[in-house]
């Protein structure tokens, strides 16, 4: 446990909640491509951009009992909440860490939904490419999710936004 | 249509491994005998294993053969199976070929301290102004970028990336085989030839038929043991940690502007986080050893001794580790620092897990692709649901914590000191 645990538990505190992984390593990386500094590395996996070293510090401060999981179903979907507990609290104030701006990130991200936060996400990794190439990236391994270029205009508009609060 | 250039007559390499690695294409021929791929000799596949198992000094260079000679024989098994053209045979023999070319020196050590990722350097060698990239391009202008898109898993065929990244790949198989084989451990061991021939391809990734469920199960505990008994051996992560601050004194002595014996030219793009193309291709570990060999005569005694420990495996002891002592953790490193030593540098907290198999779960965004087994009537079925044995281990992952310290520096200092360290040791690793 060190530092980079302290940060998603800061994170987590930020929130006071965080519904589903998949939000959790989406504004992660989201952040980390602000600038925000997290420490975990991202590659591309089916839901765009992931990691598996996010995914183990969650599991490890679960394991430990710095954070709550609380399992919730609706019918055949279920979800994970997140949230600190007293153990994970001390911690946090014992490692002192804050995020900055990033915490106002956070919170802004927060706002929006897994499904946005995962084109927005998957924008920022093909952001390299020209926007048609970008385009194509998104529409072939995104299928499944059938976004619509109007959204993709809405992700680069939201990004803009981001770096904004970031600035 | 790609027309694909033949060798006059079949290499091979022998391979201790695989027996024979054969190569009759002529770009897969001169993609090994370019500067970007020899390179991977002069890394060790298993980074500091070697401390532990003396055997595992094997190289990159031999896996990534490995990989490229499984993914040659799945494409065997796949002739008439899978609608795979000219061009994407030669694309998935490249990609198994070069997917770890971009590794550096001691890379997982190399890697949390310089803070990037390998597979970022694949990416930029691949593309970048390389030997690989211009023969890359004799296929086609845009080949490279394909290439690089299956290793980086953005490659649009889900059948071609899943054979180099997904719980059953030729990545996976080749390294189980050959990390057991060089360290002389056998539970790394499972039937490679019942598996490759009982792999089927479907346009989501490859399936596998049931009556080869108990030639996977085999491959599931092999990794299962080779990760708690050799990746994750407590001696080696004792070597990776001596190494990791070897790195982190000499890049703090440079930002102070030390008066270094030999000047550390090779790591300065990597200290001041400027690192081109040439500078990273650069890098090998006969680069890191000639600095480790200067750095053990330098002045800094905290340097010295490091590299000291590290060439003559004197290395760090360590206790077990509750995360939930990060208060004892902080008296252990004051009661140190008390007794003049630096924390910073000799004592370190490592944790490390391993998920030996689990099937797809989207609530908990585990995003791991699933084993599936075909039965006789053609209906799938996910492995765990048929194996118990799988079954037992699926979606169960395994932490471990050490604290590491110097048991040679605790023991010579004086008996009220250490004791107190000792006793701060015990309560560390307990559940108060």
């Amino acid at each position: 446990m060190n530092k980079g645990h302290a940060k998603i538990l800061r994170l987590v505190e930020v929130l006071g909640e965080v519904k589903g992984r998949k939000k959790l390593q989406k504004i992660v990386y989201i952040c980390k491509k602000m600038q925000v500094d997290f420490e975990e590395r991202f590659q591309f996996h089916m839901y765009g951009p992931y990691s598996e070293e996010l995914t183990l510090r969650v599991d490890e401060l679960c394991s430990y009992g710095l954070m709550e999981e609380e399992r919730e179903s609706k019918g055949v979907i279920e979800t994970y909440r997140y949230s600190l507990n007293d153990v994970g609290k001390d911690f946090l104030r014992f490692h002192n860490v804050e995020l900055g701006a990033g915490e106002t990130l956070i919170q802004r991200l927060d706002q929006e939904n897994s499904r946005f936060l995962e084109l927005v996400s998957t924008i920022l990794f093909f952001e390299n490419l020209p926007y048609e190439e970008m385009l194509v990236k998104i529409f072939t391994l995104k299928s499944k999710q059938r976004y619509t270029e109007e959204e993709v205009q809405r992700g680069i508009a939201f990004i803009d936004e981001c770096k904004q609060i970031t600035v | 249509m790609y027309e694909p250039i033949m060798l006059d007559e079949e290499k091979v390499f022998k391979d201790p491994v695989h027996r024979y690695v054969h190569v009759r294409s002529a770009l897969i021929w001169d993609l090994i005998d370019s500067p970007e791929f020899q390179r991977l000799r002069r890394i060790k596949q298993l980074g500091t294993s070697f401390f532990t198992f003396h055997g595992g000094e094997h190289s990159r260079f031999n896996h990534s053969l490995g990989v490229y000679e499984i993914m040659r024989r799945i494409l065997e098994t796949f002739e008439g199976r899978a609608k795979l053209s000219n061009e994407e045979k030669l694309l998935c023999l490249c990609a198994a070929l070069l997917h770890d070319v971009g590794h550096g020196p001691f890379s997982h050590s190399f890697e949390k301290v310089f803070r990037f990722d390998h597979e970022d350097w694949t990416k930029e060698i691949i593309m970048g102004d390389t030997k690989i990239n211009s023969i890359l391009r004799t296929v086609s202008d845009d080949f490279p970028r394909k290439v690089a898109e299956v290793i980086s898993k953005t490659y649009e065929n889900k059948l071609i990336v899943s054979l180099i990244s997904s719980q059953i790949d030729a990545d996976r198989m080749d390294y189980l085989l050959r990390d057991a084989y060089y360290t002389g451990v056998h539970y790394g061991n499972f039937d490679i030839e019942r598996i490759l021939r009982v792999m089927r391809p479907t346009e989501e990734g490859i399936v596998i038929k049931a009556s080869g469920m108990h030639a996977v199960e085999d491959y599931i505990m092999s990794r299962y043991q080779m990760y708690w008994q050799v990746y994750f051996h407590p001696v080696t992560r004792s070597g990776e940690v001596v190494l990791r601050k070897i790195f982190q004194r000499a890049k703090e002595l440079f930002d102070q502007g030390y008066d270094f014996g030999i000047d550390p030219v090779n790591f300065h793009p990597f200290f001041t986080d400027q690192i081109s193309l040439h500078d990273y291709i650069s890098l090998d570990e006969t680069v890191v050893y000639f600095y480790m060999h200067q750095w053990r005569h330098e002045k800094d005694a905290i340097l010295s001794d490091l590299c000291s420990r590290f060439l003559d495996r004197n290395l760090l002891q360590y206790v077990e580790y509750n995360p939930r002592q990060f208060r004892t953790e902080n008296e252990i490193r004051q009661l140190f620092a008390e007794a003049g030593i630096d924390s910073n540098y000799y004592v370190e907290v490592d944790s490390t897990s391993d998920l030996p198999y689990d099937y797809y779960r989207p609530e908990k965004d585990q995003e791991r692709i699933s084993i599936m087994l075909v039965k006789p009537n053609g209906e799938q079925a996910e492995l765990s649901t048929m194996s118990d044995i799988v079954e037992s281990v699926c979606g169960k992952r395994r932490f471990d914590y050490k604290l590491f310290y110097p048991a040679d520096l605790l023991e010579a200092l004086p008996i009220e000191q250490a004791r107190k360290i000792k006793e701060r040791l015990k309560v560390v690793m307990s559940d108060e």
